[in-house]
Formats: C-alpha cells, sequence, structure tokens
C-alpha cells in the first residue's frame, strides 16, 4: 500500500512538471508581449521596453530555454515571477485562489451532494414522476452551457429584483465594497454575491452526477447481494443505505477526478460574467494582456487541482470498497 | 461491452441476412423511441433552416434595414433586428450554420482519433500499451480548455478549420480509454485470435476485426460527442477565443446579444435558445442510437470497464 502511494506521488509530481512545463512553453509560444509596447504613440525606445520584458524574464531576444530554466528555478523556491506591471504573480495568485476555491469547492460540493442525493432518489423511484422530471429537467441543464446558464440566471435574478423592488440577489463582485461592512453584515453580503455564481457552476455538476448516480443505483437494485440482504431480514430501507448506497457511490469518486478540470473552466465562465475576481477570470485577462508568467502559474495550479482531486477520489474509492484497498 | 456480447451471440446464420434483420430490428427500436424521434426531427428541422432559409428568407446576415433599429420580432424579421439593422434570425441562422458544421467535423474527427489509437493500445498492450496511456492521462490533467485558449491565438487569423483541429486534438482521450477497454477485451475472442496465429497483420486486425465490432459503441460517442464539441466550441466563441469575425458562431452572438439583454431581450434569447435545443437533440439522438442498439443499456453513459 504505501509503496504504491509513493509511486502514485512520483507519477503525480512528474505529471505536473510536465505539465507546467508544456503550458509555459504553449504560453511562452502563443503570447507576445512586446507586441504590448509596440504601435504606441510617442513611441517607447527599445532599451526601455527590454528592460520591461527583462524584469518579467519575457523578452523574446532571450532563448526560450534559458527563460524556463529561471522560470523553473524561481517556482522550485515558491517565486512565480514579475507580472509586466513589475507586480509579483504570487502575490495576485495567492488573493484569487481564495476567491476561486469559494466559488469552486462550494460550488462543486453542492452539485455532487445534491447530484448523487437526486440520482438515488431518482432510481429508488423510477419513473414515477419525480425521476421524470429531474430527468427532463437534467436533460436541459446538460445541454445548457456554463456561459448561458450564469447569463439566465444573472438577468432572471435580475428581472426578480426589479419585480419585487429588492435587492436580494447581488450579480456583480463577490461583496458590497461601496460601504465598508463588518461582521454579520459583510458577511450577509458575501452570501448574497455568492449564491448565484456557485448556483451556475453547481446545477450543471447536479444534473451530471445525478444521471450517472441514477443508472449506477439503478444497476445496484437489481444486483443479488442486495436481495441476499433483503433475504436476510433487512427492510428495504436499511438494505439500500448500508449494501446499496456504498457499492453506487463509488463509481461517483472517479468521475469527480475528472470533472474538476472542467470545472476550473467553468470557473472561467462564471467568474467573467458575475465579475469575481478569481483565478479563471485572471487566465482570461491575462491572455489578453500577453502575461505569459501569470498564464504558465494557472495551467500548473490546474493541473495540481486535478491531480488532488484524482488522489482524493481514490482514496474516497478505497474507504468505500474493499476491493480496492486489498489489491 | 454487453453491445459486443450481444453482436456476437446473434444466431449463426448467413452474414447478409443476419445483418439486414439486425440493421431492420435497430431501425424499428429507433424509431418506437419517441425522444430520439424528436431529436431526429429537430436537427434535420436545424439543418434546413441553418442552409436553405438564407434562399427564402426576408432578409440577408449582410442588409442594414435602416427603417427598424433595433426592433423586437415581427413578420419580416423574425427574431428582430441589432442596432444597426441586421436582421438576428439570419445571422442566428449562420451562426448555426457554424457550429453545426464544427460540432459534426470535431466528433467524426475526435472519435475517429480515439478509435485508432485505443484500439491499437488495448490490442497491442505492452509498452505500447503503457506509453500511450501515459499520454492520454497527461492530456487529461493538462486543462484542455485553457490550452484551447492559448492555441486561439494561433488561428485567430487564419480559417475556423484550425478551431477544428484544436477542438478535436483535446476531445478524444475519454473516448479512447474506453475503446481500449473494448479492444483488449475483443482480442482475447477466439476469431481475433485465429486471425492473429494466421499471420493477419496488426493493422488488418484493427481495422477489419476490432474495429467493425465497436461500431455501435463508436456511433454512440460520436453522437454524443457532437454535443460537447457544439458545447466546447461556442464556450470559446463566447469568450473571442473561438470563431473569429467575420465568422459568427452561436457564441458569439450570444456574447454580443447579452450586453443589452435586459431591454433587448431578441437579442441573444433566441441563438440560446437554438443552442440549447440543438444540444439537447444530439443527446437525445445519442440516447437513442444506444438504447436500439443495446436495449438493456441504461440511459446516458454506462460505465466502461
Amino acid at each position: 500500500m504505501a509503496g504504491y502511494v509513493v509511486k502514485r506521488f512520483l507519477n503525480a509530481v512528474v505529471l505536473i512538471f510536465i505539465a507546467s512545463t508544456a503550458g509555459y512553453f504553449l504560453a511562452s509560444a502563443a503570447l507576445a508581449p512586446r507586441g504590448n509596447f509596440s504601435g504606441v504613440n510617442p513611441p517607447i525606445p527599445k532599451e526601455t521596453i527590454d528592460a520591461i520584458l527583462d524584469r518579467s524574464n519575457v523578452n523574446d531576444e532571450v532563448p526560450i530555454v534559458t527563460r524556463y530554466v529561471r522560470w523553473m528555478g524561481g517556482v522550485f523556491s515558491g517565486d512565480l515571477g514579475i507580472d509586466l506591471d513589475g507586480q509579483e504573480v504570487s502575490a495576485d495568485f495567492a488573493r484569487r485562489i481564495g476567491t476561486s476555491m469559494r466559488l469552486l469547492l462550494l460550488g462543486s460540493i453542492l452539485g455532487t451532494g445534491l447530484g448523487v442525493l437526486t440520482g438515488v432518489v431518482s432510481a429508488v423511484r423510477q419513473y414515477r414522476p419525480f425521476d421524470r422530471g429531474f430527468g427532463t429537467l437534467s436533460y436541459v441543464l446538460l445541454s445548457t452551457p456554463v456561459f448561458l446558464l450564469a447569463i439566465l440566471l444573472k438577468y432572471g435574478a435580475i428581472s426578480f429584483n426589479d419585480a419585487i423592488g429588492t435587492q436580494f440577489f447581488r450579480t456583480a463582485g463577490e461583496y458590497d465594497s461601496r460601504e465598508l461592512l463588518e461582521g454579520w453584515a459583510l458577511m450577509r453580503s458575501r452570501l448574497q454575491h455568492l449564491i448565484l455564481p456557485t448556483l451556475s457552476i453547481a446545477l450543471g455538476s447536479m444534473a451530471f452526477y445525478s444521471r450517472y448516480q441514477r443508472n449506477a443505483m439503478l444497476d445496484v437494485l437489481g444486483s443479488d447481494h442486495l436481495r441476499t440482504a433483503r433475504a436476510k431480514g433487512l427492510t428495504r430501507r436499511q438494505a439500500l443505505v448500508r449494501h446499496g448506497l456504498r457499492v453506487a457511490i463509488s463509481p461517483m469518486a472517479t468521475f469527480f477526478a475528472y470533472s474538476f478540470g472542467l470545472l476550473v473552466a467553468g470557473a472561467a465562465f462564471t467568474e467573467t460574467i458575475y465579475g469575481w475576481y478569481g483565478m479563471g477570470q485572471w487566465f482570461v485577462a491575462s491572455i489578453g494582456k500577453n502575461e505569459i508568467n501569470n498564464v504558465a502559474a494557472i495551467v500548473t495550479f490546474t493541473a495540481v487541482l486535478v491531480l488532488i482531486s484524482g488522489f482524493l477520489a481514490d482514496v474516497v474509492l478505497a474507504i468505500l470498497d474493499p476491493r480496492v484497498r486489498r489489491s | 461491452m454487453t453491445t459486443v456480447e450481444a453482436a456476437g451471440a446473434a444466431p449463426a446464420s448467413p452474414a447478409g441476412d443476419e445483418r439486414l434483420s439486425r440493421a431492420r430490428l435497430i431501425r424499428r427500436r429507433f424509431l418506437r423511441n419517441k425522444l430520439a424521434l424528436f431529436g431526429l426531427g429537430t436537427i434535420v428541422t436545424m439543418f434546413f433552416f441553418a442552409f436553405v432559409s438564407p434562399y427564402f428568407a426576408p432578409w440577408n446576415y449582410y442588409e442594414n434595414d435602416f427603417t427598424a433599429l433595433l426592433q423586437g420580432p415581427s413578420a419580416s424579421h423574425w427574431f428582430g433586428t441589432t442596432q444597426i439593422g441586421v436582421d438576428v434570425f439570419a445571422q442566428t441562422m449562420r451562426g448555426l450554420q457554424k457550429s453545426l458544421i464544427i460540432g459534426i467535423l470535431v466528433a467524426i474527427f475526435s472519435t475517429g482519433l480515439s478509435a485508432l489509437v485505443g484500439s491499437f493500445a488495448g490490442y497491442a498492450q505492452g509498452r505500447a500499451d503503457r506509453v500511450t496511456m501515459w499520454i492520454v492521462d497527461l492530456l487529461l490533467v493538462l486543462p484542455s480548455f485553457l490550452v484551447l485558449v492559448l492555441l486561439s491565438r494561433f488561428y485567430q487569423t487564419r480559417n475556423w478549420l484550425f478551431l477544428v483541429v484544436g477542438l478535436t486534438v483535446l476531445d478524444w482521450m475519454i473516448t479512447a480509454r474506453v475503446v481500449r477497454g473494448l479492444a483488449m477485451s475483443l482480442r482475447e475472442r477466439d476469431f481475433v485470435r485465429a486471425a492473429r496465429y494466421m499471420g493477419v497483420p496488426t493493422r488488418t486486425i484493427i481495422v477489419r476485426h476490432l474495429l467493425p465490432n465497436m461500431a455501435s459503441i463508436l456511433i454512440i460517442a460520436a453522437t454524443l460527442n457532437v454535443a460537447g464539441a457544439i458545447l466546447a466550441e461556442t464556450g470559446l466563441s463566447y469568450l473571442g477565443f473561438g470563431v473569429q469575425a467575420p465568422d459568427v458562431s452561436l457564441g458569439t452572438l450570444i456574447a454580443e446579444g447579452t450586453a443589452s439583454a435586459l431591454t433587448y431581450p431578441w437579442l441573444f434569447m433566441f441563438a440560446g435558445g437554438i443552442l440549447i435545443l440543438t444540444v439537447l437533440a444530439f443527446s437525445f439522438i445519442g440516447d437513442g442510437i444506444r438504447d436500439a442498439f443495446d436495449p438493456g443499456s441504461s440511459r446516458i453513459g454506462r460505465r466502461s470497464p
């Protein structure tokens, strides 16, 4: 077991290293920060431009391998470089991680939890009104791209606010920054701002998990071991909770690992639409500003996130399924 | 898995006769499925309007009607007009054209790629398998959406076909894993073993024996991949990293329309509605084909081995 964990960990480290390398080279090839300073009137002297680019280690006249080695060396000591405005990338990174993780963690936990729950209920009540209604709803949700869902929720909420004459749903930013809020008022403001973006992220994954969970649960409902559990005298509910759920939930863990990458992409839309300054919005903005160091940092961060969630999924799988533990 | 078993377990009869009856059976099962028929009807309608309506609709996307700026839907402008008097219906149909073509091309290419790579890895096993699967893992770790956005810098100034290539390259990995699992089990079947011992080269075995036996899975995957590809393309286009002007897609139309969505909802509502409907229809068709091939299977993606 310990050998397995070590092997997996090493594999993950290698994958992250390769992913960040690929991210750095791709970003360097795709983005041209020198272009930011050309076509400006009055023209900026070349020495000045070179000085700015050298400060950020993104000068295209320096060989890419040299830049890469310097960047990677910095990453190992926790230094993600300097952006074109002269700010530390790490500082921005640390601030935005919190914003994004609040959104993503809450959204994915809510989405997965509700999805598994509704999937189980749908399977147990197969072909009843709940199953049919929720099945239709999840089909529509699965066919709605994140950005469209976020827009519809946003404008729906604004219309609702206007109709009722309240300011209940907030659609821009993380909290009300016009006045200084403290304690409960700040908390409330944050919650009001949190509802819609979280829903935009959670609803899609809820539909996804609920469909898969329903299928997995239906397979389990027809299985021999559940019939055995009933035969030895458990009630239907006891048998389901004790023997059915555990088996039916374990495949979801694997999906969770793969879907986290998608979630980060979803965050790019949600954060842009709701004006949250998180990682996703940062990525879109950095591409526009040709910030190579930012982009490389975000790609690395996403790879780490996907691997961590993959690792967590394996741990959950091992807890739920004794066969995995033994092998 | 189950599909392969069902195909193999069919009663021994002359090949042509058996194939005909199976095809007929599948068609009948598909036509009995109301949701699948609805999906098929929707897609046919979408195609008709996207590609034929420019010949009979009252306005074209390059015309400006200066007598009707920012007007709601009417008899002359079915979906209303934009700020500069462009007919939203004509615009939306043009965007639909691009989204449909890109979605279908990406689905065909990526499914083909995953079929080749997956069956090769599953059949060859050993080091080739390990290397291929490691590459698949790496591509899954690399956030494909972020990579696509970066790649957009290269095809922004070029043809939208480059977008198809980009979407294809980052959208085949999961299907390839499924195909690999199938290939690994098919590999041990008698007819494949017989071919191998007779000295049939690997390439021929894959093309002649493996791929036809997973055709059903591949067709289903391709149909469902259309939905995924359309979602990916419109998402990229929404942020400005996909289809570039002067081309339009449903994604760019929604992006343009949302700026004034509250006051002039027709600017993005129709594009949004058509997008949801199209994706929904492709999912229905995919599920319908799955049920037709294998009535015992469950609705959305049964887990592969």
